[in-house]
């Protein structure tokens, strides 16, 4: 039976938390055992999607309330990685913000595109007592 | 956000002085070039050389200062990227909209030809 990792970090709504949890993202890249692809690419995607994850929750999802909380899980097994974050808030659309392609001079609207790009599964599933955004990437 | 400013004439090269650029430090970086294009500085150079990381929100703060800068018939040039971040730009194919230069020196001496 393959043995699973479980993280599990909650942190204050507030960006200056991105670079820690992002560097955990690489550490875990680093730290998969079996993984026969490039870890070094593996470790800059998952903390740009960490970062990306996470920053749509603390601006978009949370509307940048300092005083909420965002939670962050990543699972890693031998065939997948799933990271989940956790929002309390409003939440988004991800199928409107998945279709709407950023234009070369658009500002914002990457953050999401970019996960999908990178990931191989997005899913935000809105829950009564919360919303999770799921992603997914394929080790194998 | 640490930002190491030169003037040379009228082109203001800024040196990002950090690791990572993402949604917690680009404002301050937008804010400085909104600050420099007040001022009637539109010829920028950023200098990238620094940074490991960039996400979407520093990607955008780059395109925000491109935009300003071609408004006011200025020009807004990067030089010395790192792989990673170079392979962000290919990614959301951000080349194509920015001049990009291996060094600080074929960046300022773009903007003689």
């Amino acid at each position: 039976m393959s043995k699973q990792v479980i993280i599990d970090i909650t942190v204050p709504n507030q960006t200056k938390y991105l670079g820690m949890v992002g560097r955990i993202g690489e550490s875990i890249a680093y730290s998969l055992k079996g993984y026969l692809g490039n870890r070094r690419e593996l470790a800059y995607h998952l903390n740009l999607v960490l970062t990306e994850a996470l920053a749509n929750a603390i601006c978009h999802a949370n509307n940048s309330d300092p005083d909420k909380e965002v939670r962050v899980t990543i699972t890693a097994s031998d065939r997948d990685l799933i990271i989940r974050v956790f929002d309390h808030g409003q939440g988004f659309d991800l199928e409107t913000l998945s279709q709407k392609k950023a234009q070369s001079c658009d500002e914002g609207g990457r953050g999401i595109q970019i996960i999908h790009k990178l990931m191989d599964q997005v899913r935000y599933i809105r829950k009564e007592d919360g919303n999770v955004l799921e992603i997914t990437k394929s080790l194998n | 956000m640490q930002l190491n400013m030169t003037e040379q004439g009228d082109i203001v090269i800024i040196g990002v002085e950090e690791e990572r650029m993402d949604a917690h430090n680009s404002g301050d970086l937008k804010e400085k070039m909104l600050q420099l294009f007040d001022e009637g500085k539109c010829n920028l150079v950023i200098d990238l050389s620094k940074v490991r990381f960039i996400d979407s929100s520093g990607l955008g703060a780059l395109v925000s200062g491109f935009k300003n800068a071609s408004a006011r018939e200025g020009s807004l040039k990067l030089c010395s990227l790192q792989p990673q971040v170079r392979s962000m730009f290919e990614l959301t194919r951000l080349h194509r909209v920015f001049e990009i230069f291996s060094t600080q020196e074929e960046a300022s001496a773009s903007y003689q030809a």
